[in-house]
């Protein structure tokens, strides 16, 4: 077992432009900001196959998005291969992305999902609700403290509200 | 009455809502097949009182997949409301090739992502192996050829545009950075690769397309008109050029018209069932003036393309219909994989012209009231019209997106392909799920863009009697 310490990635995804859909790149922008080390930071509007290359390299990789009925604040969950896998737009899942750089590119060794739960949608409005902002607040003090523990498998929140 | 109605709610692998509700009559065959499209109608509206400097940028929010798009198609248009008709060499250039890279990137993705698993596992295919997880473990070499495609494409867009997403690289009347050797330099070293494994990409498509031919002939396929813009010369050009559209036999309809034009050759209307707009060439009407756009159109329309890997690959795609237009629906990814080649040779030509270091950015003429352009984006021609006020605020916007264009052929194909596969069969099956979704896929349609958040997106597969009554149901994902 290796001492090194982890090579963390954090990948925020969402469109800032819908709400709450902005709660990813927030929180990617918001750890981005504290330069943490060995911590590096991505942001899109969705995931898509070729963040399966660029996730492959690290030890850890965190996704983070918003949940529309997740647990509140957020919940952090493990990534599990082949769980849950569903192509219903350009956009790939976590679990897909991980999946693909697993199998093609060979990484990453852990990966994992931090659902912040969002309340407002449906239009094109570049700010987050106000429960939301508690909310991304939340998992910032959270992340902050998990990334400079490396502890991750042991910072699992489970999210105990599931999708219908 | 024994009507039922079928819906498919939403539909995978396309963006945003959409659901396809089947009207069955009392013998179980189709009566009416309706693609219905939940779509943000909000978005001129929001960048109504906006700076129009402001607007190349905010247009990116509207759509997660093609914003370098919207980006060029804005900055377009305000180039017209600071005078500038044309840009300088470096300005255009930079924009061509952040417009290459977008087309590479997003014709990549569709390829690979959303079609091959239909096309290289079959439309039968279990679901669980029928998708890009199951192409990366039976075809490992073309699974990453898709992916480094795409990223290398998106790496075009990051070095012109500025950013990843959000990019401000088009300005109105030019382009706020110019390409560096260091850049230009890493960006040779790949080119070629790419160029090749788009040759890859497009020989599937093609030998699928012939090998199916029979099967595909009638798949969701009709004739129809076709629009893109076009060059002067004939020649295909995804960045600028006068509107042509031909009939279903090669015929033109109307041809270099100036863009500035279009409402005067296209009009919108309204129906009762769905969100969307009918886009409609205004001297055939609105019944029979429904048009296609997108990859199938543009290699339809064009005379010629002016890079010889691409234009060999034309000479055959329309050797197979001995000249006549294609309208074999599921021959979009041949066509789509054509412009992907071209636009690898473009990026490949572009990186080779020692304009993109010139440092001539931005130009400015007289101030105008009114802006309207196109843009062959990767799913087909997109339309911003703005108008703005002596504040430099906008006061109008119509944008005319491709998947609204799309709107009609996409509803005809789920009609074909629901009488080839429902008639007599008052159940929802995984085939004619399969080939509902493959059918519009197939015009890669980006509905209601962006908002993708955990949850929203479950297919959910409703069969309802004329009651209203649920009689048959199905969830997925």
């Amino acid at each position: 077992m290796s001492d090194a310490p982890k090579r963390i990635h954090l990948v925020g995804f969402g469109n800032p432009g819908r709400l709450d859909d902005g709660l990813g790149p927030a929180l990617a922008a918001a750890i981005e900001e504290l330069q943490l080390p060995n911590v590096s930071v991505d942001s899109d509007y969705q995931l898509t196959v070729d963040d399966a290359h660029d996730v492959a390299p690290y030890d850890v990789v965190v996704f983070a998005d918003a949940d529309v009925r997740g647990r509140e604040p957020f919940y952090f969950e493990s990534v599990e291969v082949g769980e849950g896998i569903s192509f219903s737009s350009h956009g790939c899942s976590p679990s897909a992305v991980v999946s693909l750089a697993r199998e093609l590119f060979g990484g990453p060794r852990e990966a994992y999902l931090i659902g912040m739960r969002g309340y407002e949608w449906d239009a094109f409005e570049e700010r987050l609700s106000e429960k939301a902002r508690e909310n991304l607040e939340e998992a910032i003090q959270f992340l902050k403290k998990v990334f400079q523990s490396g502890d991750f498998a042991g910072s699992v929140i489970e999210n105990d509200v599931k999708a219908l | 009455m024994a009507e039922k109605r079928i819906i498919v709610e939403p539909v995978t692998r396309v963006e945003g809502h959409g659901k396809v509700s089947l009207l069955l009559d009392e013998e179980n065959k189709v009566k009416q097949a309706r693609l219905h499209i939940v779509e943000f109608r909000g978005f001129e509206r929001f960048i109504q009182g906006r700076p129009y400097w402001e607007i190349p940028v905010m247009v990116q929010r509207l759509c997660g997949i093609c914003p370098v798009s919207h980006h060029l198609a804005a900055a377009k248009a305000m180039d017209q409301i600071v005078g500038v008709d044309k840009l300088t060499p470096v300005a255009e250039k930079m924009r061509r090739l952040m417009h290459y890279g977008q087309t590479l990137q997003s014709h990549a993705l569709h390829f690979f992502h959303l079609a091959s698993p239909d096309l290289l596992m079959g439309f039968d295919a279990d679901p669980e192996i029928r998708n890009v997880i199951g192409v990366a473990k039976k075809f490992p070499e073309l699974a990453t050829q898709g992916v480094l495609l795409r990223k290398y494409g998106q790496e075009v867009i990051k070095a012109t545009s500025g950013k990843k997403i959000h990019g401000t690289g088009a300005i109105p009347g030019g382009i706020n950075k110019n390409l560096s050797i260091a850049e230009r330099d890493e960006f040779l070293k790949d080119i070629d690769q790419m160029v090749e494994w788009s040759e890859g990409a497009l020989k599937v498509a093609k030998e699928y397309t012939m090998e199916h031919l029979e099967e595909l002939g009638s798949f969701g396929s009709f004739e129809s008109s076709h629009l893109s813009h076009i060059r002067e010369d004939g020649c295909m050009d995804l960045y600028d050029g006068g509107l042509r559209a031909i009939t279903k036999d090669g015929d033109k309809i109307f041809d270099h018209i100036p863009v500035e034009q279009y409402s005067d050759y296209l009009a919108e209307e309204v129906r009762p069932w769905s969100y969307m707009k009918f886009p409609f060439i205004k001297s055939i009407g609105p019944e029979d003036g429904w048009y296609r756009v997108g990859p199938l159109s543009r290699v339809n329309t064009a005379d010629f393309i002016d890079t010889p890997l691409a234009e060999s690959a034309r000479v055959e795609f329309m050797a197979l219909t001995s000249g006549k237009p294609n309208n074999i629906t599921l021959a979009y990814h041949w066509a789509r994989m054509i412009e992907m080649l071209h636009s690898a040779e473009k990026i490949r030509e572009l990186l080779n012209d020692s304009d993109l270091q010139g440092n001539d950015l931005v130009i400015k003429g007289e101030r105008r009231e009114e802006g309207i352009a196109t843009l062959e984006a990767p799913r087909g021609t997109l339309f911003h019209h703005y108008k703005v006020d002596e504040n430099d605020q906008v006061t109008m916007a119509n944008l005319i997106v491709s998947t609204t264009s799309n709107n009609i052929p996409m509803n005809l194909a789920v009609q074909k392909i629901a009488e080839e596969y429902i008639s007599g069969k008052p159940e929802i099956t995984e085939g004619l799920l399969n080939r509902l979704e493959i059918g519009i896929r197939a015009y890669d349609p980006c509905l209601s863009c962006a908002t993708h958040a955990m949850g929203k997106m479950p297919l959910e597969v409703k069969l309802i009697d004329a009651e209203g009554k649920v009689v048959d149901q199905m969830v997925k994902g």
